[in-house]
């Protein structure tokens, strides 16, 4: 393999990861407001919030993307094919995410909240002070290994032409005749990004462990 | 939009023989990286250090590599080093290898969960060690892992379309063939999607069942 092509591999993965990084984003922002609407009391906003989590895990992400890349056309929306993977990724790993949080909500101990009460906190002072940092801290594990998950998964992007990693050596597969160090490479470029992920993760975990009992 | 029934029904047999590929691959795949798994993580557990180091490097590196790659490096690379497969048996072993290095961590995790006071109880009323494998931490880690296994399950039900891409001919190929030639990709993706979200209800709800069955023994695990 010469440097050349291992240069357009690395800027491949680069890519990779910046799709990634903003779907998880956009995705973690959709997820909040979905496990809102999931922990609401009314059914109207509790039930089609239920319907989407249960529609975007439910199917596969490889088919979510093909329907989302040709759905956006078929409204009369043209744009580039990054666009509609990125709506796809972030559309899925809002779902896990949904659920996430709603898990991490409902794990805050119910004697915090009573305390908070008793010590006379407002209903947003008890959200903003003692359960969005809970429930934070509760979730940051699953949310590493959500973006652990999404940046394996973005790998499925190359089907609708968009040109990451996986897409890339593909591509250079079709010049070049050499499918093994091609595929090995960039399998291993995941690897290395995901390790990196873990790591970073586990050193938040520790950065946000304070005060924990 | 106008919809011809006569051009759709003459696609049905086609859409039913894909739904058979697609629950075939999973299932043998499921069966073969469960297995496959289960051996995985017995070797871990009870073979030599190398042994467990050995796999520990396939597991980390199966688990952190997409499986698109993993089928590509099977299915282009593997002809030059001997292995021609063709789609199905090439999806197959992708599948089975892919899902192992996750159920052999689910099943190395039930292993660490069974309390080491019943292995204990066994030794004390003189069960011998075959005796306590098969009476006492099979039984009990199945317990433990089958949620799990249920979770895991779905996800491969969902990678099985993936192998769409090397040309497996199952719902997502055979569907989406069936847009392109009428011309209906937003219809034909959307049909697609309602198959994969009723198989994965079906079998989320066949997952609680089966739970529901198992919780009559749980009266040692808890």
């Amino acid at each position: 393999m010469t440097l050349i092509t291992f240069a357009l591999l690395l800027k491949a993965a680069c890519y990779t990861v910046a799709i990634s990084g903003v779907s998880i984003v956009i995705g973690f922002l959709i997820g909040m407001g979905v496990a809102a609407a999931r922990l609401s009391t009314s059914r109207w906003i509790a039930i089609p919030a239920h319907a989407f989590v249960s529609f975007f895990r439910g199917v596969p992400l490889l088919v979510q993307l093909l329907l989302i890349y040709n759905l956006l056309p078929f409204l009369g929306i043209n744009v580039p094919s990054v666009v509609a993977a990125v709506v796809g990724l972030s559309l899925c790993t809002a779902a896990y995410q949904a659920e996430n949080l709603r898990g991490g909500f409902a794990s805050v101990p119910r004697g915090l909240i009573e305390a908070a009460d008793m010590t006379g906190l407002s209903p947003f002072q008890q959200l903003v002070r003692i359960r969005a940092p809970i429930a934070f801290r509760l979730t940051l594990p699953s949310l590493v290994n959500e973006a652990i998950l999404i940046l394996k998964a973005s790998s499925l992007v190359s089907v609708v032409g968009v040109i990451e990693l996986t897409r890339m050596a593909q591509d250079l597969d079709t010049s070049l005749y050499k499918p093994i160090q091609l595929y090995a490479t960039a399998g291993f470029l995941y690897f290395l990004i995901n390790r990196c992920l873990a790591f970073a993760g586990a050193s938040a975990e520790r950065r946000f462990s304070w005060g924990r009992a | 939009m106008r919809f011809d029934y006569a051009l759709v029904a003459s696609k049905i047999p086609e859409i039913f023989h894909a739904l058979g590929v697609t629950l075939f691959v999973w299932i043998v795949g499921l069966v073969g990286a469960t297995m496959l798994g289960f051996l995985v993580a017995v070797a871990r557990r009870f073979g030599p250090r190398w042994l467990d180091l050995a796999l520990g490097a396939y597991v980390e590196l199966f688990r952190g590599t997409p499986f698109l790659i993993q089928l590509f490096l099977l299915y282009f690379g593997g002809p030059y080093v001997g292995l021609s497969l063709d789609p199905i048996p090439a999806g197959l072993l992708g599948l089975s290898v892919y899902g192992a290095a996750y159920f052999s961590e689910i099943f190395r995790a039930g292993f660490e969960a069974v309390p080491s006071g019943h292995v204990e109880a066994g030794e004390c009323v003189g069960l011998t060690r075959a005796q306590i494998v098969r009476r006492i931490l099979l039984p009990e880690m199945t317990m433990l892992v089958f949620p799990a296994c249920v979770n895991m399950a779905v996800v491969l039900l969902k990678e099985t379309a993936v192998m769409s891409v090397i040309t497996v001919p199952e719902l997502t190929l055979t569907i989406s063939a069936i847009g392109t030639e009428f011309y209906a990709f937003v219809e034909s993706l959307f049909l697609l999607a309602l198959f994969y979200w009723g198989l994965v209800e079906i079998c989320g709800w066949l997952g609680r069942l089966a739970e529901a069955r198992l919780s009559r023994f749980r009266f040692a695990a808890a």
